[in-house]
């Protein structure tokens, strides 16, 4: 093994604080791992503007690293492109449903202006029971990234990952 | 009593753990531009993009708080985390603008948030009105979010790649901010005579700040088509069976409006608010 594919290996398997199901390399916020000289640049993309679990990420990527052996580690942010849940790994999926969170739908694509939704989107299969049959309860959740749902079905509450 | 750390929760929390950083909350903020290029574009005057991303800023910074206000408030605990997360994403958009305009200007963005007099702020005047009930809160939220999706929108493509990424972020949030309360209007509007007769009063009331949204400012770098904005609001309204207010713009102040420094009696007492902690502790760290 390569140290390049270590610390990529390092760095990739650190968990996200809100959904510690996910590694970053599952969720798509992990963009790259680059060594040069002595120095590991990992960089990372936040999910959403306000995300606070920012700062924890980066202080785990750096802490992982270090105790990796590596001395000097430095993790920049990258803005754009902007994330989206479409980065989400099938890996990443079949954590979330297993962990009974509903994983986000394919994120819209848009061309021109963003019209104006006045309806619900299409219901979310049931994690636990696999039914389709469910109803959206809130928009929002613990987190912004996440909405409330219950299934008709087997009467379970959910949570849903957004598709942004 | 013993009060050592151990035995504290508090003091837990806000301990350094093994690895060096902390939970839940601390002062650590890191740098959100961290290892981003923020060199200004040559053809752009760095003054004018200073001062348009602390305008932009200061809209959310400002607005942000008015939504902060709400949580522990709201009718239901759905609302709470719903106003609370827009309240949230508000903010970081704030802190990536303001830190946008600060690296340019040589100030952090803390010095901005919390450093400013009044008339320093460059915010519209719609982001501090008071916060009144409910209809209020989401006839504001449809109208703040759809003026700024729609300038953010523009933005996506502004000649200044940091301000285009951080709006191009901004986009996918405020897309949902402006569903939400699309939502909540239609629903009201169209609920019963006392939840029509609340909306359509806190669009009357609102309606007079609209106006300023439009006026062209000298820095902009994107501007909103009123067209654009009608067409969305004229939806909402009408599919709520609310009627568009027909009410005058608050006029200016000697020509000069929130963009310019002049606020209304509100600003001041969010800023109270807002800035006395760090005025009282100045570089505090916990």
């Amino acid at each position: 093994m390569t140290e390049q594919t270590n610390a990529y290996q390092v760095a990739a398997s650190t968990p996200d604080p809100e959904l510690p199901m996910l590694t970053i390399e599952d969720l798509g916020i992990l963009r790259s791992v680059d060594q040069s000289a002595e120095e590991i640049t990992v960089t990372i993309t936040p999910t959403y503007s306000g995300c606070p679990a920012m700062r924890e990420i980066t202080g785990d990527i750096h802490d992982r690293l270090t105790k990796a052996g590596f001395a000097q580690v430095t993790v920049n942010t990258q803005l754009a492109p902007a994330w989206t849940t479409d980065w989400i790994t099938e890996d990443g999926h079949r954590k979330l449903s297993a962990n009974g969170i509903a994983p986000p739908s394919p994120a819209p694509r848009r061309s021109g202006p963003i019209p104006l939704t006045l309806t619900a989107p299409p219901p979310a299969p049931c994690p636990r029971c696999g039914s389709a049959d469910t109803r959206r309860t809130a928009e929002f959740s613990a987190t912004a990234c996440k909405s409330l749902h219950r299934c008709n079905a087997c009467g379970e509450p959910f949570e849903g990952v957004k598709a942004l | 009593m013993n009060t050592s750390d151990d035995d504290n929760p508090y003091d837990l929390l806000s301990q350094d753990h093994d690895e060096g950083h902390r939970w839940a909350f601390g002062t650590g903020f890191a740098d959100p531009l961290a290892g981003i290029d923020t060199s200004v574009p040559e053809q752009l005057d760095p003054d004018a993009l200073a001062r348009w991303c602390l305008a932009l800023g200061d809209d959310a910074l400002i607005y942000s708080h008015r939504l902060q206000q709400w949580v522990a408030r709201l009718p239901e605990l759905e609302e709470e985390t719903a106003v609370a997360n827009i309240a949230l994403d508000l903010l970081g958009q704030a802190r990536l603008l303001l830190s946008r305009a600060g690296g340019i200007a040589g100030q952090t963005e803390d010095q901005l948030a919390f450093f400013r007099e009044e008339k320093e702020f460059r915010s519209v005047r719609l982001a501090e009105h008071d916060n009144r009930d409910f209809a209020e809160l989401v006839v504001r939220l449809l109208i703040f979010s759809t003026w700024r999706l729609a300038l953010f929108e523009e933005l996506s493509s502004a000649p200044d790649p940091v301000l285009a990424a951080i709006a191009a972020k901004g986009v996918n949030e405020l897309a949902y901010h402006r569903d939400y309360a699309a939502r909540w209007v239609v629903r009201l509007g169209d609920g019963t005579p006392v939840s029509h007769a609340k909306t359509q009063a806190a669009l009357d009331n609102l309606w007079p700040l609209v106006g300023e949204l439009f006026r062209p400012d000298p820095d902009a770098l994107a501007t909103v088509d009123p067209a654009a904005f009608d067409a969305v609001i004229d939806t909402v309204l009408a599919t709520g069976g609310l009627d568009r207010p027909t009410a005058a713009a608050l006029a200016p102040v000697g020509g000069r409006t929130g963009r310019d420094g002049v606020h209304t009696e509100a600003m001041g007492y969010i800023l109270a608010e807002l800035q006395s902690v760090a005025r009282a502790h100045p570089d505090a760290t916990w």
